[in-house]
């Protein structure tokens, strides 16, 4: 009997807890709630801690990944591929003899197009509007403009370097995180490549123990370089798993343990609070240097919201751009750089195994503008 | 969280009550609006541009309309002009005559195709068809592994005679399992395949070839639904390279507003066809085009809140909680309180849900300023307290307090805040209940308790209802009338006192009857 108003009834009882708590006031707690919360999905709950498996990770023949530094140089054609109609679109539009309203409306939408967000494009235009008034077009030359005002908006002073060396005697730990399907297994994989180009002792955390067959999909990244990956049986606790992984990487001396973790929506409460939980859980051992939220440069302006609420719940100290050699431009980086000011620190550019890159913005935007002719 | 386009408008018209016709500078700022609106929803430019324009061809010329103001009259436009594009054409899979129908999905990598895969398999199991679930994705490490786990899952034999990880050749494994279909009487084969880029000229041919040696009779493009302004470059190299029948949205369970599904359908005119929306196989469901119009365009979405409360409420708690309320089964105490507050929570976040409220547009500021963590502290408080005094928080005195206060880490002010607040809000709810719906008194006895809320938080309850109220009955002798007839029959049950106004002529409201204010009814799906 009408089941509908008891659930209305029940938004109703809700209504006035918000009042309540809008109204009450006090010193806010920081500490995120414990575990105590209830799961919304009908994720298997946790359970006590599983039996680890530890990977031999004896394997015959061990690949040599390629050593990170220049990278992005190698990585610039394709970069260009994606990025370059981008650069020099608004190279071109620049270069104009007049600049009317109409090249303005197209510059502005050259930037719309490539996920900027309305609010960082006319902040750009506005900027590039007044230069060009002030140093009269033409005169100046507008590919240097161009760039400086590109520059500025990807911010070449941030912090770009990985901090996940092994310091007071634990391991540097890295933890990734993000929606589903960005690629997050996939850049624990490369970046564990990355890590033993640089002779690192890496171990692999496979807290995903969600999603069929994510733990084989990354103990197979290892085990093509020779990593151990620590894993759970599947639907078992994350934390658990994290935590057996930083232990392992603790007891072997390792340099870097990186913890790959099931793709989670942000505005599920629920698995946010997990992930909480793994990080809390995680620096009952050693801090926690480094979280990496990997972002899809398909991703629109949602990923805005998914950098605010991923960063309120791990703090989020760098952000991984997969998959930029496709047609997508990944412009809304800029505006979590602008808005959160955590920094992109890599970039995936391609299927292969050694295609991340460490973020460099000056090689970056020389890609964008293409070479000079 | 960004303005939604109701306000936004709403806001431009401000300045332009009573006005009954849309001149050009109105239309002009309104066009901006929408423009921006569609912007931040992801919708793709061009689309954008061309929408835009269509929509202020409609709205300059459009009707003075004695029911609506100029800025519902827009967004009536709007609507309408969205449920076109999105809903032009509703279409069924189609099957083969001669079994199997095979079925093939595409798209980026991490779009979620082989989950769908396994999902799509378990919907056309229930409907009566027995289907293979092909591992044509070699290129992923363990991608073949995944789907063998999903198909298990389902209940759906998969087809998977490569290990992939780089091995083996799908063209090849995508033939064979027309054949293995065929050997082992499976009517329907979906096929798995490897994501791919639109601009990977190597792949799409790779894709075109599979498409070729299984001649499938739906090709869907799997797309995710937080996909930006790419949407279209994707979906129209996946329409040159492959060629697709039908779009598939996931993740929309996700809080993107899924602008690509305009894009796409406007672009390529192909309809979408599914959304699949949670991790669980089961969440998988035809598409709603009206929905999806209301969520491009942010609206409050009640039908959306409603089904989300459907899954997460636990009914006969609601139900005892309700009879509370109204006076009958007891008093409403701090448990029955933090029961529904922790259901409310698991529903997501407060504020989202708020905002999904219709009418809550304009406390936008203080939703977003508000701290989840505030309920965290509600909840602490609350669990700090005996069991006794949970069910009467009269008892609670000084050093009760004090305890409270240190058991949840709190200060002895927020225990008494709480406390009075609760037995404020309670009075205002049990008044309301008792009212049998807004239209039996004038104003509400509890409100002007209720310090620190100020006037504003009180109208954001009264103005849905007063809305309601009006459909009760446009009568008052008639309303009261029915009021006292409901008073009579149906005092022991809580329907009947339902703090909502619910028509109070009807004894057992069927959900389907179960009517809207004028204003949410229309985003509701016509009948």
């Amino acid at each position: 009997m009408g089941d509908y108003l008891y659930l209305i009834i029940g938004i109703a009882v809700a209504g006035v807890a918000l009042l309540v708590g809008l109204v009450t006031t006090g010193v806010r707690r920081s500490r995120r709630r414990a575990a105590s919360s209830v799961d919304v999905l009908s994720r298997p709950e946790p359970g006590v801690d599983e039996e680890d498996r530890l990977r031999d990770p004896s394997t015959p023949t061990l690949e040599r990944p390629e050593p990170a530094a220049g990278r992005l140089v190698r990585l610039r054609d394709r970069l260009s591929r994606s990025q370059g109609g981008l650069g020099r679109g608004l190279l071109a539009l620049l270069s104009r003899d007049h600049l009317d309203e109409q090249t303005w409306e197209d510059i502005e939408d050259t930037l719309l197009t490539a996920d900027v967000g309305v609010a960082a494009t006319q902040e750009l235009v506005d900027r590039l509007r007044t230069r060009m008034r002030v140093q009269g077009a033409g005169a100046a030359p507008v590919r240097q403009v161009l760039r400086e005002e590109l520059l500025n908006l990807v911010d070449p002073s941030l912090d770009r370097s990985l901090n996940v060396s092994r310091s007071n005697g634990v391991p540097g730990i890295a933890l990734v995180v993000g929606v589903n399907g960005t690629g997050k297994t996939t850049t624990v994989g490369k970046l564990a490549r990355v890590l033993v180009a640089e002779d690192r002792q890496v171990v692999l955390g496979a807290a995903d123990t969600f999603r069929a067959a994510a733990a084989e999909q990354l103990t197979t990244w290892g085990e093509r370089v020779g990593v151990p990956a620590v894993r759970g049986s599947e639907g078992s606790d994350p934390a658990s798993v994290a935590f057996e992984a930083v232990r392992t990487g603790v007891e072997q001396e390792a340099d870097v343990v990186l913890i790959d973790t099931a793709g989670r929506l942000q505005n599920k409460t629920g698995l946010m609070d997990e992930l909480g939980k793994v990080k809390r859980v995680v620096e009952k051992q050693a801090p926690v240097n480094e979280v990496l939220l990997v972002l899809d440069a398909t991703t629109g302006q949602n990923g805005m919201i998914q950098a605010r609420v991923f960063r309120e719940v791990v703090d989020v100290t760098g952000i991984v751009l997969t998959k930029l050699d496709g047609s997508a431009k990944g412009g809304i980086v800029v505006a979590v750089q602008r808005e959160l000011g955590v920094p992109v620190k890599l970039v995936g550019l391609g299927e292969g195994a050694d295609d991340l890159a460490p973020f460099d913005p000056e090689a970056f935007v020389d890609a964008l503008l293409g070479d000079p002719v | 969280m960004f303005a939604t386009l109701s306000d936004r408008l709403a806001d431009t018209f401000k300045n332009l009550r009573g006005k009954g016709r849309l001149s050009d500078a109105d239309v002009d700022a309104t066009a901006r609006e929408i423009r921006v609106a569609l912007l931040e929803a992801d919708v793709a430019l061009p689309v954008v541009k061309q929408f835009v324009g269509a929509v202020r061809e409609r709205a300059r010329g459009a009707e003075v309309s004695q029911a609506l103001n100029p800025a519902q009259q827009v967004i009536k436009i709007v609507d309408e002009e969205l449920v076109n594009i999105l809903g032009g054409e509703t279409r069924r899979l189609r099957f083969a005559k001669t079994p199997p129908t095979v079925i093939m999905l595409a798209g980026l990598q991490g779009s979620g195709k082989t989950t769908l895969a396994a999902k799509l398999a378990l919907w056309l199991k229930d409907q009566g068809a027995s289907p293979l679930l092909v591992a044509a994705d070699l290129q992923r490490p363990n991608a073949v592994n995944q789907l063998q786990v999903n198909g298990e899952r389902a209940g759906v034999k998969v087809f998977a005679p490569e290990p992939g990880n780089g091995v083996g050749d799908p063209v090849a494994v995508a033939r064979a399992s027309v054949e293995e279909a065929r050997r082992t009487l499976h009517d329907v084969v979906i096929v798995d395949t490897a994501g791919r880029l639109g601009v990977d000229s190597e792949l799409m041919q790779q894709a075109a070839d599979i498409r070729d040696a299984v001649r499938p009779d739906e090709v869907l493009f799997v797309v995710d639904a937080m996909i930006g302004q790419d949407a279209v470059n994707t979906a129209q190299a996946f329409l040159d390279g492959v060629g697709y029948d039908g779009v598939v949205l996931t993740k929309l369970d996700g809080d993107a507003r899924g602008g690509a599904a305009l894009s796409i359908a406007s672009v390529t005119g192909k309809p979408v066809m599914f959304a699949s929306a949670g991790e669980k196989l089961t969440d998988f469901d035809l598409f709603h085009p009206d929905r999806m119009a209301s969520r491009i365009l942010d609206m409050g979405d009640m039908l959306t809140l409603i089904e989300q409360a459907e899954k997460t409420f636990d009914q006969e708690q609601a139900a005892k909680a309700a009879a509370k309320l109204s006076g009958q089964g007891g008093d409403f105490t701090l448990d029955d309180f933090l029961e529904q507050m922790q259901a409310i929570r698991k529903m997501g976040s407060l504020s989202k849900i708020m905002g999904m409220l219709p009418g809550m547009g304009q406390f936008r500021d203080q939703l977003e300023n508000f701290d989840e963590r505030e309920i965290d502290r509600i909840q602490a408080i609350i669990q700090s307290m005996t069991p006794g005094e949970r069910a009467n928080p009269k008892l609670i005195d000084g050093s009760r307090r004090a305890r409270i206060s240190k058991g949840s880490g709190t200060q002895v002010s927020d225990v008494n805040q709480l406390v009075d607040r609760f037995f404020e809000a309670r009075k205002m709810m049990l008044s309301m209940a008792r009212g049998g719906g807004m239209g039996g008194g004038p104003g509400m006895p509890g409100m002007p308790g209720m310090p620190g809320m100020g006037g504003k938080r009180s109208k954001a309850k009264q103005a849905p209802k007063k809305a309601k109220a009006k459909r009760v009955s446009g009568n008052p002798a008639k309303r009261a009338a029915q009021e006292r007839a409901a008073t009579q029959k149906g005092q022991d049950q809580a329907n009947g006192g339902n703090p909502f106004g619910v028509p109070a002529d009807s004894e057992k409201p069927n959900p389907a009857d179960f009517e809207l204010p004028a204003e949410f009814s229309k985003y509701l799906p016509r009948k």
